[in-house]
């Protein structure tokens, strides 16, 4: 099992419902969030390339805030997916500096927080809550050991690629290009 | 309250009780005090859900709201069922928390006072407040007739006071929707197919080979279903065309984008025409069938040439050849959008017009991936007596523009300003649910309108900067904590959904059915209201509709078999579509009879001066309006606008991505407060763009006050469409103005 997030950006029209539906269904405070959309634009007018795409934790294999925890909050459970248990954080923030896509923040409550692909939903068989309520359905979740489903398809047969791939964190959410 | 001295006033009320109370509800968010998981899910295990649809747009997607059972709301999320969503609500509706949680809401009515000369609101009890407007209203009518009281409405609360104003006498209604948005494309569609494009709009983006979208940007604008539909076109590798100055999220999604020069796209739409008559590539058979007055057509368009066009709209006459051909070579499965918010340079029917006749000439109008039939359901009237007839309407207010097909607020709000040979003067208005102050063009002569009126009782939730210049404010429970009207879809197939109330009103707030009740009461029409409560309205009504209150708290939406027959027309049987000749009219006779051109025609429009800019504007996809931008979810994903200036602009002006500017307008009218730019290659040089709906200038919205500019507030200059009375808002030019044009003035 290793879940991986495919995001679609020929169809993300930006409209952080993904981030919205973050903040509610995980209780993440007014002010901060999980995740969020950037915006790329490229070219002069009228020859523009615009990228819309929703950003998160990617999950990395090769997690930096992982090996640089101290107190083993930041770790790995099954799926690959990167989780913080908040009462073993100390707050020291070095895995907020340590990641390269910035997906770490300080919960006003003292530990860090960031996406958990929604794990509690996962075990309930559910999708992620952004996943769940994206209007353009450009978002997808599965196993990526599983040849058949819909993230290793859309990888085999669509042009896509990752984030900061020169940090060398082999990260779990893809975009299609 | 004498007249001519409504001043504005920053709901500054006078006594605590319903301000003190700072939400807790609110602070759920920020308190999740224990540490000793990973996360703090919301655990919908113990959550109550309860059917709802969404009305933080007017989309009205059907939604569970999930609550704890101590008034709080965890989420709402889509229901699976509902072609408007179908399980997925857009950042809005998942952010309907933010408009229960907001604890900026208006909490108890309140009263106009004056304290030593300074005019001041206090607050009052229902009773109190309800008998004033009962008393007011009732001396309006004495005095003028029950005519002269305008309801002024937007959304659900508009159908309460609607009921309630017939039944008191007065039809004088009307709503920015028509003549501030959609209005040009209902006549004009009305005029070609015989039908209201309406809304849902019937586009079968999701089976079509080719979108068109012109000047309309789905993706920005939220509309649910056009946005997934979009997304599933683009998953079947339709052709997306778009025009548009500016880059649109649609632009950037579109094969071909036509960055057209502003005001000049009729001309590309003629010479649309021209290619496809003279390349014959239009559907010959449909439009044998179907069409009165192709000749004429033909005719008409033989000169407008893609080289003629070229010269207008700056667009190569081959990009224009090429694009005819992509909609011709995708039809019947194509569709030229007829937009939403359509109101632009005055001559906007007759643009929709040429929308509608290539819709016609591509055989795209009830065809699969064209226009789909639509269908929908009657909700029966709960057994009411019949309405009196009044003497005159919004109708006879709007005379002047035969085609108006429903009321026009800038008509009644001309009526509202006192004149010698006034034929239907209107002396008092109800507002509900629309924020005139931030929909209505032409400030100036709204705040005349403003000053006169005799009575301005204004509903809604929010201290939106109508409620200002209120004589009465009644504070409205938001969707989620009322039962309201039953929802008719008008759809690929009929459907119902219903709203009932997920948690009681917060505060002093009440739903709008039991305030127009209240009011009806006083004003003594008992025979309009033969019920206690509106829950017992919808239980009778889902029972006439054979299904029942038990079955939709469970399933909240309810699908019906159609009932006018097959979604495409029937090739094999004649269809008598709903125009004098009974067929699509590319010549239109009742244009020709009113004085108007029975085909359109391209008329070049005024341009900015040197150093000005034409103002565009439009939509986040995260905000309704000036609705939504006070909500704390959503002001969160956007706080304010910001202006998109083109960087060889910005090179000469000296602007800086981030930098603070005003906009002073070509009347002289100076933005009160200033907006960042955002230096773009995504907007032509000609022009800038903002979102509409923010620069919120009342001090109690304490998250969007002052927050970017208001660019209804830089539309001075209107120009009206003749034919159905709209009012084109995209004729007006600003300029940049780099210091602080305030800084010797205390605001």
């Amino acid at each position: 099992m290793r879940y991986a997030m495919v995001i679609d950006t020929l169809k993300c029209v930006g409209c952080s419902d993904c981030v919205v539906a973050c903040q509610t269904e995980n209780n993440v405070p007014i002010g901060y969030c999980r995740d969020w959309i950037t915006e790329t634009v490229d070219g002069t007018y009228p020859n523009i390339v615009l990228e819309l795409k929703s950003e998160r934790c990617n999950h990395c294999d090769n997690a930096p805030c992982v090996r640089c925890c101290p107190t083993g909050a930041s770790h790995i459970v099954e799926g690959g997916i990167v989780l913080v248990t908040a009462n073993e954080c100390i707050g020291c923030g070095a895995c907020i500096e340590s990641c390269p896509y910035d997906a770490r923040y300080q919960h006003p409550d003292g530990y860090v927080d960031k996406c958990t692909f929604c794990h509690h939903r996962l075990q309930k068989g559910q999708l992620p809550a952004c996943v769940s309520v994206c209007p353009t359905k450009c978002m997808y979740f599965g196993d990526l050991d599983n040849p058949n489903s819909e993230v290793s398809q859309l990888l085999k047969n669509r042009k896509h690629k990752t984030l900061a791939p020169e940090a060398g964190t082999n990260p779990h959410v893809f975009y299609l290009i | 309250m004498t007249t001519s001295r409504r001043k504005f006033i920053k709901i500054s009320a006078l006594g605590v009780g319903g301000l003190a109370t700072a939400s807790a509800a609110y602070n759920m968010f920020g308190t999740t005090s224990f540490l000793n998981t990973f996360s703090a899910p919301n655990n919908s295990k113990a959550l109550k859900r309860t059917a709802t649809y969404c009305e933080v747009c007017f989309w009205k997607c059907a939604a569970w709201a999930y609550s704890d059972g101590e008034g709080h709301i965890q989420k709402i999320i889509g229901n699976d069922d509902d072609p408007h969503c179908n399980g997925r609500l857009c950042p809005r509706g998942t952010g309907g928390v933010g408009m229960y949680n907001d604890e900026d809401r208006l909490k108890t009515p309140l009263i106009r006072t004056t304290i030593n000369g300074e005019q001041t609101f206090r607050e009052a009890s229902w009773d109190e407040a309800l008998n004033v407007v009962a008393s007011k209203l009732k001396t309006i009518k004495d005095n003028h007739g029950a005519e002269s009281i305008a309801l002024l409405k937007h959304g659900c609360p508009g159908w309460h006071f609607e009921h309630l104003f017939r039944a008191f006498g007065s039809d004088t209604t009307a709503e920015p929707a028509f003549a501030q948005c959609r209005g040009p494309r209902e006549t004009a569609f009305a005029l070609t197919f015989g039908s209201w494009v309406g809304s849902p709009e019937p586009t079968d983006i999701r089976d079509t080979k080719c979108l068109v979208l012109i000047g309309s940007h789905i993706g920005e604008n939220m509309h649910n279903s056009q946005v997934q539909e979009m997304s599933d076109a683009i998953d079947n590798g339709a052709t997306i065309i778009t025009v548009d100055p500016r880059f649109s999220t649609a632009a950037s999604k579109s094969q071909h984008w036509l960055a057209i020069k502003p005001a000049t796209d009729i001309a590309l739409l003629l010479s649309w025409m021209h290619v496809l008559i003279e390349e014959e590539l239009y559907d010959k058979a449909y439009v044998e069938k179907y069409v009165y007055g192709f000749d004429e057509l033909k005719a008409h368009v033989r000169e407008f040439t893609p080289e003629w066009a070229y010269g207008i709209t700056t667009i190569k006459p081959e990009e224009i050849r090429k694009t005819a051909r992509a909609m011709a070579h995708a039809a019947p499965a194509v569709i030229v959008h007829p937009g939403r918010h359509v109101v632009w340079y005055g001559d906007d029917t007759q643009r929709e017009r040429a929308i509608a006749i290539l819709n016609g000439l591509l055989g795209s109008w009830g065809r699969r991936g064209g226009f789909y039939l639509k269908d929908s359901i009657a909700i029966p009237d709960f057994p009411h007596p019949e309405y009196p007839k009044p003497k005159w309407d919004w109708r006879d207010i709007g005379e002047n523009y035969p085609l108006a097909q429903m009321g026009l607020t800038n008509e009644i709000i001309k009526a509202s300003i006192p004149s010698e040979n006034a034929k239907y003067p209107v002396k008092a208005w109800m507002v509900a649910g629309t924020n005139l102050i931030k929909s209505i063009p032409d400030t100036i002569q709204l705040q005349k309108a403003l000053e006169a009126l005799e009575f301005l009782v204004v509903v809604d939730t929010m201290p939106m900067d109508i409620t200002g210049y209120a004589d009465v404010i009644l504070p409205e429970c938001t969707y989620l904590e009322r039962t309201d009207i039953v929802r008719s879809a008008t759809n690929r197939e009929p459907s119902i959904a219903v709203r009932f109330a997920a948690v009681p009103p917060k505060y002093q707030t009440k739903p709008g059915a039991w305030i127009a009740k209240e009011i009806g009461m006083r004003l003594g029409l008992e025979a309009y209201y033969q019920y206690d409560d509106f829950d017992e309205v919808v239980n009778w009504q889902l029972k006439e509709m054979g299904t029942s209150r038990e079955e939709m708290e469970k399933i909240g939406v309810k699908k019906y078999p159609r009932q006018s027959g097959s979604l495409y027309l029937n090739e094999d049987e004649v269809h008598h579509f709903g125009t004098a000749s009974g067929k699509i009219e590319f010549y239109s006779h009742e244009l020709k009879d009113l004085g108007f051109d029975p085909m359109p025609k391209y008329t070049p429009h005024p341009e900015p001066p040197q150093g000005f800019y034409r103002l565009n504007y439009g939509r986040s996809p995260m905000h309704t309006f000036s609705r939504t931008s006070n909500n704390p979810n959503l002001t969160d994903l956007k706080k304010e606008n910001d202006l998109w200036v083109n960087p060889k602009v910005a090179r000469i002006i000296g602007l800086k991505t981030g930098q603070r500017v005003w906009l002073k307008n070509q009347d002289d009218i100076i933005s009160t407060f200033s907006i960042k730019v955002r230096v773009t290659e995504r907007v032509r040089w000609d022009s800038v763009y903002m979102v509409h709906g923010f620069g919120n200038d009342n001090k109690k919205l304490t998250r969007s006050y002052g927050k970017g500019i208001d660019d209804t507030q830089m539309i001075s200059r209107v120009f009206t469409d003749p034919i159905m009375g709209g009012t084109g808002m995209r004729g007006n030019y600003v300029s940049i103005v780099t210091e602080n044009p305030h800084k010797n003035e205390a605001i």
